[in-house]
């Protein structure tokens, strides 16, 4: 108990005194892990809808293999962008390891098929309810597909949340493509975890408390514009 | 249509962050070994050669193992590690120009203030045999590490035979030097560390230092410069430059210099 209330009072000093250095890191989690949550709202939203008022062979199979990806360890996706990113590796030429870019396509190979998942799972409920009026209009499955898709938008907030909740507290990806270089891939959690490997428990753990803080703004932030948003056009 | 209006707008600002998060700055990778990043000493050196030479470092942590094959791979300009023996491999495979030594320190053996194995003493091997003897906790690095290779060189030496004799008692953790040191204060089991990671080590726990000063505990850093021939995209004048700057008499003085509670943590020790 006694490092847990150290650690919080720490954490509300480092914040007080608002240190450029931290301010930095905190800065780059979020860009890195925001830019990665609207590229997999970009892919996975729209493959969500595809694979959910979409009819071809292979669908079914297609679904499951999503709902299983949603587990990926960070570690596997760090490795699989590592070996594409590397010099020695297919798309080496373009010097993109040890980047923020690095970090944002890991998060992004991350977290798409939690964000399809979750989409498919929403607008397979809208489309349950609104097929009969759909096909009655003479709409198109693709039409159909944008239409639920901008009728559940409030709803698919949730999705892209939860795609940013899990970008912004893994470790196991960026800490392989973005090296934790200090200035320039150094975000929350690779600080996090290097705090922890020089024993510096209490820092580390003041950190983790201004991460979950942050990851809580970010979500009031969300709900609250969520709500204006349904009155505004709700 | 409101769609994809929605969707266009989240790419337009996905990509102008990830244009934006892109710096266009002088700079090379240098692949090193934790042992320099946690100890502290790259957070004293790279601001005195940067503001030198303009040229900014970027540092990627890891075991010794992993930054020659990181090298080898070509996403490094530059290695500094400490295993003689694999670096002299690397250059002997053609991926490396030269090896230069650069500085030194020392490994201590850490374990329990209460030395229950009886292990404290300035002899290595004497501690080693005393632990396996006793079984006593022994935390291993077990990741190809500069460190892992010290410790595996030092139970040969001693005559330990880890294929047999490894037991519960020897726990492979596969971690970095603060993890590793992390497990053994939780264990309160020995572990074999670099003096610098240890000084700035803050969960201590119950450990001290249980061997130090043996000859045999010297541990030689060197620096690399990636082979150009293997790798075209290597940055070999800024490489070098920090290499060169690294064996000069300034750099030389900055790693003296580097001192945690007025204890020095690396020796410089360069041969031009």
């Amino acid at each position: 108990m006694n490092d847990l209330s150290a650690s919080l009072a720490l954490a509300g000093d480092l914040v007080a005194a608002g240190d450029a250095k931290l301010a930095a890191i905190v800065w780059l989690s979020l860009k890195v892990s925001l830019s990665a949550t609207a590229l997999s709202c970009v892919l996975g939203m729209p493959l969500g809808a595809l694979l959910s008022v979409g009819r071809f062979p292979g669908r079914r199979p297609l679904i499951v293999l999503f709902n299983g990806l949603m587990g990926l360890p960070p570690v596997v996706v760090g490795l699989l962008v590592y070996l594409l990113l590397s010099r020695a590796g297919p798309l080496g030429q373009f010097g993109l390891l040890f980047t923020p870019s690095a970090m944002i396509i890991a998060q992004t190979v991350l977290i798409t098929p939690i964000i399809a998942a979750l989409t498919r799972q929403v607008i397979e409920d809208e489309w349950r309810e609104y097929r009969e009026q759909l096909r009655s209009l003479g709409a198109s499955r693709a039409r159909a597909g944008r239409t639920l898709l901008w009728n559940a938008r409030f709803s698919l907030t949730t999705a892209g949340l939860a795609g940013f909740g899990r970008a912004v507290a893994e470790v196991g990806a960026v800490m392989i493509v973005g090296g934790n270089i200090d200035g320039v891939t150094r975000v929350m959690t690779t600080t996090i975890a290097l705090e922890t490997s020089k024993g510096d428990l209490p820092l580390a753990l003041a950190l983790g408390a201004i991460l979950i803080a942050v990851v809580l703004i970010i979500n009031a932030g969300a709900y609250l514009l969520r709500q204006w948003a349904e009155r505004r056009w709700g | 249509m409101q769609v994809f209006g929605m969707f266009r707008s989240c790419l337009i600002v996905g990509v102008m962050l990830v244009s934006g998060a892109q710096a266009q700055d002088r700079f090379i990778t240098v692949a090193s070994t934790t042992s320099t990043e946690q100890s502290g000493l790259f957070g004293h050196l790279l601001p005195v050669f940067e503001k030198t030479s303009g040229i900014k470092v970027r540092v990627v942590a890891l075991g010794t193992g992993q930054a020659l094959d990181l090298a080898r791979r070509g996403d490094a300009d530059v290695v500094f590690v400490h295993d003689k023996a694999a670096e002299e491999k690397f250059v002997a495979e053609g991926f490396g120009v030269k090896r230069q030594e650069v500085m030194y320190n020392d490994f201590v053996m850490i374990g329990p203030k209460a030395d229950p194995a009886k292990a404290a003493g300035k002899d290595i091997l004497a501690g080693l045999r005393r632990i396996a003897a006793a079984q006593a906790p022994f935390v291993s690095r077990g990741d190809k590490s500069g460190t892992h290779a010290a410790e595996l060189r030092y139970w040969k030496a001693a005559g330990v035979d880890l294929a047999t004799t490894k037991g519960p008692w020897y726990r492979d953790t596969g971690s970095g030097m603060g993890p590793a040191l992390n497990t053994a204060a939780s264990m309160n089991a020995y572990i074999l560390a670099d003096r610098g990671t240890w000084l700035n080590f803050k969960n201590r726990g119950e450990l001290g230092i249980v061997v130090e000063g043996d000859k045999a505990l010297f541990n030689q850093y060197g620096v690399i410069l990636v082979n150009p021939a293997k790798h075209a995209h290597v940055k070999q004048a800024d490489g070098q430059a920090f290499i060169d700057w690294m064996v000069s008499a300034a750099g030389q003085q900055a790693i003296a210099d580097y001192k945690i509670g007025g204890e020095q943590l690396f020796f410089p020790n360069a041969t031009k």
